[in-house]
């Protein structure tokens, strides 16, 4: 199947539409942010206050990138392991974040939340740090500077790769696809 | 007295006699070299994990599998063209020095002169900083990538030889240990790998390396099975036997369907490459470290 082009943030209704196993070509703007700038987003809702960034309707990319060259945009800047933020992730959906991108599996909870808020789960290519530096035409650190690599960045990226993980109707990618692979290996 | 004054002008002769076959290696060579390992590692895929790649792009059943494999392929060659990372975790800063025992190092602490060379290639290649000290309260980024974990080994000869091994968390946080029971036998080893690699899914960035350490004590296995990641793909074990496991887990762990970064598909692991060691007559330790597909590592002889 062809990735289909779309824009971030989506439309509640884009989301609605997505299922799993979709691939997509993403432009527009995503913000980053990973384990310890989490946690400092959640001690903030905890405590009442309010967010250095509004997330209502807005992707969210689980990564922290290498740093950029002089004369480049941004380093190598592949997902890290999404499943380190499920423990923070349902106060930011009910906050009203919408698409989330990362790699790999994530735990029963995550899955039920993205249902019960009609958000999406993406993935995209781990490992593949240089090659999608290349989708990103602008970043910018929105506040942590002093988290380093985990900073919450805005990057503005043109057709960014990735692969609908988990819809707001159950559909799982890694259960679909592993189970028409398993046991086939050849000898 | 005079027996005494005779053993020592002895020593001193065995000790004149070695020192003509000492090698000295200064410190500043070894700084330097280990910063450039730092570069070449992160942005440099051994043609041996090429290799394998493009090996499993040829036998892969799954079209999106195909496709990710290509993928892989490219943004080898963009990081090696552009000097940019292959992955923008470029790990914790694992490195292995075989010492041989008539090398002498001259200019100062040996380990000093390893962490400044991966203080300077984690600076000058621009490559992220991912060590935090302080790491179960405030988890402070110590800025330059350091301290690495060193392993030493003393070794016949007059040679260093470093192994740079940049560890990214994705895949270590997916490695286990199990204090296995002998009567657990091979299928308990078997068994373990595979639902190691079923746990861990597509986050440790499959397709993976599976370094197994079978035998020894709890951290000798882990050690094993860390350095087999080293070892280049397509060596083969170090016995028929160890060759064989190999090639069971492989088996049985591609038969899991997980495929290259979970999206299903028949390649979940590249390689398996195992290690054991003589155990405890109560014990059988097993370790699996799981190395993302990409498998950097580099290596220098001084």
């Amino acid at each position: 199947m062809k990735p289909v082009q779309f824009t971030s943030p989506f439309s509640s209704q884009e989301v609605i539409n997505l299922k799993a196993g979709d691939r997509l070509l993403i432009s527009g703007v995503i913000y980053v942010a990973r384990d310890a700038a989490h946690r400092r987003l959640t001690e903030l809702i905890a405590s009442g206050l309010d967010l250095p960034v509004d997330f209502c309707g807005q992707t969210l990319y689980y990564m922290g990138p290498s740093p950029a060259r002089p004369g480049s945009v941004i380093g190598a800047c592949g997902p890290t392991t999404s499943r380190r933020m499920d423990r923070y992730t349902v106060p930011l959906l009910e906050l009203g974040l919408r698409a989330m991108i990362g790699k790999g599996e994530r735990s029963e909870e995550i899955r039920q939340a993205i249902i019960r808020y009609r958000a999406v789960y993406l993935v995209t290519l781990g490992g593949a740090g240089a090659l999608l530096a290349d989708c990103v035409i602008k970043a910018e650190t929105v506040c942590y500077p002093e988290l380093g690599a985990e900073a919450i960045m805005r990057l503005e990226v043109e057709k960014f790769p990735a692969v609908v993980a988990y819809d707001w109707q159950g559909g799982d990618l890694f259960q679909q696809e592993t189970a028409k692979y398993c046991c086939l290996h050849e000898k | 007295m005079e027996d005494r004054s005779l053993l020592v002008n002895e020593c001193s002769g065995v000790l004149k006699s070695r020192q003509m076959a000492i090698r000295t290696v200064g410190i500043n060579q070894i700084k330097i070299q280990v910063s450039e390992l730092c570069l070449k590692a992160n942005f440099e895929l051994g043609q041996d994990v090429i290799k394998a790649l493009q090996n499993a792009l040829e036998r892969e059943k799954s079209p999106v599998a195909r496709e990710t494999l290509l993928q892989l392929l490219e943004n080898a060659r963009l990081a090696r063209e552009k000097s940019i990372p292959l992955c923008q975790d470029c790990g914790a800063a694992v490195v292995f020095i075989e010492i041989g025992q008539d090398v002498h190092i001259d200019g100062g602490s040996l380990s000093e002169a390893v962490t400044e060379g991966v203080r300077a290639g984690y600076s000058e290649g621009y490559l992220r900083k991912s060590m935090v000290d302080k790491p179960f309260s405030e988890r402070i980024n110590t800025a330059d990538n350091t301290p690495p974990v060193i392993h030493y080994e003393i070794v016949p000869g007059d040679r260093l030889r470093i192994v740079l091994m940049p560890k990214g968390g994705g895949a270590e946080n997916m490695s286990r240990v199990s204090m296995l029971s002998p009567g657990d036998g091979k299928e308990g080893i078997i068994s373990f790998v595979e639902q190691t690699v079923k746990k861990a899914g597509g986050a440790p960035c499959p397709p993976l390396i599976i370094g197994v350490g079978i035998g020894g004590t709890l951290e000798k296995a882990a050690l094993m099975a860390k350095q087999s990641l080293a070892r280049p793909l397509g060596e083969p074990g170090l016995n028929s036997e160890i060759s064989a496991l190999e090639a069971e887990i492989l088996e049985r762990v591609n038969r899991l369907g997980i495929g290259p970064l979970g999206m299903g598909g028949s390649y979940t692991a590249l390689a398996v490459h195992a290690a054991t060691f003589p155990c405890h007559i109560a014990s059988l330790p097993v370790a699996v470290n799981l190395q993302c597909h990409s498998s950097r590592h580099a290596e220098a002889v001084l």
